[in-house]
C-alpha cells in the first residue's frame, strides 16, 4: 500500500511536535547548558568548555557504574526474553483460564515503582521477610543489606518479577496472531515440537520480541526508583546503577557540570543503541 | 505432557503473587506484629490501617491527586497522538521519518536526567505543583508510545475505507470521529491503558514537579516513613491500595491486551 505524498499531514503531527519539544528540548538544552559550565552559587555561571566530560569519561567512578549498568542489562534480558517466551508458550492458549492469567500477569506491571522497591525491601529482609527467611530456612546465608552478591541477586530477582510479564504479553499476543491451521498442518507432517517453535512460532514472534528487548533495553538502562528503595545503591557501591550515580553526583553533590555530562554522554549511548535496534524494526518490515 | 503445560505458568504466578501476598499479610498486621518476627498470618487481624489511609485527607488526596493527574495525561495523550498517528500512517511527508524517530528517541530519555531541568521548566512556566504540570511532564515518555502503538493499529485498517467515505461526501473531521475512531476502538483502548500504566508508575517526576497541592501517594508514602518513623503497617496498607486501580484496569482490558496487540504490529 503506496502513502500518499502530503505535506500538509504536518498539521496534524504539529500539536504532538509542540508538547513532545516542549518536554525534550527545552531541558535537553539546560542540562547542554549546564555540561559545558561552572558556577561557584549566586547563579554565576563560567564557561568551561569539554573540562566535564574529559573528567567523566576519565573517571574510574562512571565507568564502574557503567560496567553495573551493562552487566544488570545484560543479565535480565537473558534471563526475561526466554522465560517470557517460555511461559507465553505453555500458558492456556484461549479461554477462561487464559483470562485469569493474563489479569495476574499484569499485575506486577502496574504496580507503581517505589512500591515495587518498598515491597521487595520487606519481602527480602532476612528476619521477617518471606523470600530472605526463606532462604536461610533452606540453609543459605541471605543478607542483601551486608552482602554485595546477595544485594545483586535481589535487584535480578525484583526485576525479574517486575518486568518478565511485559515480554509475556508481548509474546502471546504473536502466539495469538497464528491461525490454527498452521498448526494442524504442522500436525499432519509429523513435525517435532521443535519443529513448529522454530518454523511457525518464532518467526510470528520475531516483531513482538524485538520490541520487547527494545523496552526492555531501554527501560533497564534507565532503572532508577525500584534498586534506589531496595538497597540506595548498596552496599557500598554495589548496586549503583548509572542513574542512582547520576542523581548522587547531581542533587547528593551537587556537581551539576559533571551530572550534566554523565547525562549526556549516557542519552547519546541510549541513542545510539535504540537506532540500530530502529533500523533493524524497519529493515525487517520491508522484507 | 499435559501436567507439564501447566506446571510453567503456574510456578510463575505462585511467583508472582508471593510478594503481593506478603504486603496484603503485612497491611493486617501491626507495626510492632511485623517487626516483631516472622509469622505466615496476622496473629491480630487489624484493619487499623485502612481506616486511618481512608480517613486522613493527607493520605486519601494523594490518591486522588495520582489519579487526577494520570486521567488527565491519558486523555492528552490519545487525543494529540490519533491525528499524528494517522499522519504518519496515511501520508509521506517532508522528514517523516526523522520526526518519527525523534519521538521514539524521547521514550528513551531517562527520567533522571530531565528531573532538575523540568523543575526550572515547570516553575518558570507558573504551572509547578500542579495536576496539569505532572500530566504534560508525563507526555515526554507517553506520546511518542501513543503514536507508536495507534500507527500500527491505523496501518492495520485498509486505506480503503477513507477512500470509500471522501466518495460518501464525508469531511475529514466528520470521518475521523464517526467512522475511523470506532474501527481502531480496541487500538485506543490498549493506548490508553499503557499511558495510564506508565503514567500511573512513574514517581521520580511526579515527585519532584509537585509539594503539596497536586502530590502523589508516593511522596505521601515517603514522607510517613520518614517523619513518624516507619510506620511499616500504614506503608503496607498504602501500598496495597495503589495496587487497586491498576487491577481494575487490568480487569476491563484483559480481552483487548492479546487482541489489541494482535491486531496492531506491537
Amino acid at each position: 500500500m503506496e502513502k500518499t505524498l502530503n505535506n500538509k499531514a504536518w498539521f496534524m503531527v504539529l500539536p504532538v511536535l509542540f508538547i513532545v519539544a516542549l518536554n525534550a528540548i527545552v531541558p535537553l538544552m539546560t542540562v547542554v547548558n549546564y555540561s559545558v559550565q561552572d558556577t561557584f552559587g549566586n547563579n554565576v555561571f563560567f564557561f568551561e568548555g569539554t573540562r566535564w566530560f574529559t573528567e567523566v569519561l576519565h573517571s574510574g567512578r562512571f565507568h564502574a557504574s557503567l560496567q553495573r549498568q551493562f552487566l544488570f542489562t545484560f543479565t535480565i534480558l537473558v534471563i526475561e526474553i526466554p522465560l517470557g517466551v517460555a511461559i507465553a508458550l505453555t500458558m492456556p492458549r484461549r479461554g477462561f483460564w487464559a483470562s485469569v492469567c493474563l489479569v495476574l500477569m499484569a499485575l506486577p506491571l502496574l504496580i507503581p515503582w517505589n512500591v515495587v522497591g518498598a515491597m521487595w525491601n520487606i519481602y527480602a529482609l532476612p528476619d521477617i521477610g518471606l523470600l530472605g527467611y526463606g532462604l536461610n530456612w533452606l540453609g543459605f546465608n541471605y543478607d542483601y543489606t551486608q552482602q554485595p552478591t546477595a544485594a545483586w541477586f535481589t535487584v535480578i530477582l525484583m526485576d525479574v518479577w517486575h518486568w518478565t510479564s511485559l515480554v509475556v504479553l508481548l509474546a502471546y499476543a504473536g502466539l495469538r496472531s497464528i491461525d490454527d491451521n498452521y498448526y494442524r498442518a504442522a500436525q499432519i507432517d509429523g513435525a517435532s515440537r521443535w519443529a513448529v517453535f522454530r518454523h511457525i512460532q518464532l518467526p510470528k514472534m520475531k516483531h513482538v520480541l524485538t520490541i520487547a528487548i527494545l523496552l526492555r533495553f531501554m527501560d533497564s538502562f534507565m532503572i532508577y526508583t525500584e534498586p534506589f528503595v531496595l538497597t540506595g545503591g548498596g552496599p557500598g557501591n554495589a548496586t549503583t546503577v548509572l542513574s542512582i550515580d547520576l542523581v548522587k553526583a547531581a542533587l547528593g553533590e551537587f556537581n551539576l557540570g559533571v551530572a550534566a555530562a554523565m547525562s549526556i554522554i549516557y542519552f547519546l549511548m541510549t541513542l545510539l543503541v535504540c537506532w540500530l535496534f530502529y533500523t533493524i524494526i524497519m529493515q525487517g518490515e520491508k522484507e | 505432557m499435559r501436567l507439564h503445560r501447566w506446571l510453567v505458568p503456574t510456578l510463575y504466578i505462585i511467583f508472582l503473587m508471593l510478594p503481593i501476598y506478603w504486603l496484603l499479610n503485612m497491611s493486617f498486621k501491626t507495626t510492632n506484629e511485623i517487626l516483631g518476627g516472622f509469622s505466615w498470618f496476622p496473629a491480630n487481624f487489624t484493619i487499623a490501617s485502612y481506616v486511618k489511609i481512608l480517613t486522613d485527607p493527607t493520605w486519601y488526596n494523594g490518591y486522588i491527586n495520582s489519579i487526577i493527574y494520570v486521567g488527565l495525561n491519558t486523555v492528552i495523550s490519545v487525543s494529540f497522538a490519533l491525528p499524528a498517528a494517522y499522519a504518519f500512517s496515511r501520508y509521506r511527508f517532508l522528514g517523516d521519518k526523522h520526526l518519527f524517530f525523534w519521538l521514539l528517541t524521547n521514550r528513551m530519555a531517562p527520567p533522571a536526567v530531565f528531573a532538575l531541568p523540568f523543575l526550572q521548566l515547570y516553575s518558570a512556566l507558573g504551572l509547578f505543583d500542579s495536576h496539569l504540570a505532572v500530566a504534560l511532564a508525563h507526555c515526554l515518555f507517553n506520546i511518542p508510545l501513543a503514536v507508536w502503538i495507534l500507527e500500527g493499529f491505523i496501518s492495520g485498517v485498509p486505506r480503503e475505507i477513507d477512500e470509500t467515505a471522501y466518495l460518501d461526501g464525508y469531511s475529514f473531521p466528520r470521518f475521523f470521529t464517526k467512522i475511523f475512531m470506532p474501527l481502531i476502538g480496541s487500538g485506543i483502548g490498549v493506548t490508553a491503558f499503557f499511558c495510564f500504566m506508565f503514567s500511573w508508575v512513574e514517581l521520580l517526576l511526579a515527585k519532584t514537579l509537585t509539594s503539596v497541592e497536586a502530590k502523589p501517594i508516593a511522596a505521601v508514602m515517603t514522607r510517613t516513613a520518614s517523619t513518624s518513623g516507619y510506620e511499616l503497617g500504614l506503608l503496607a496498607a498504602a501500598g496495597v491500595l495503589t495496587i487497586i486501580p491498576g487491577a481494575i484496569v487490568i480487569y476491563f482490558v484483559r480481552n483487548y491486551i492479546a487482541k489489541g496487540f494482535a491486531m496492531g504490529r506491537v
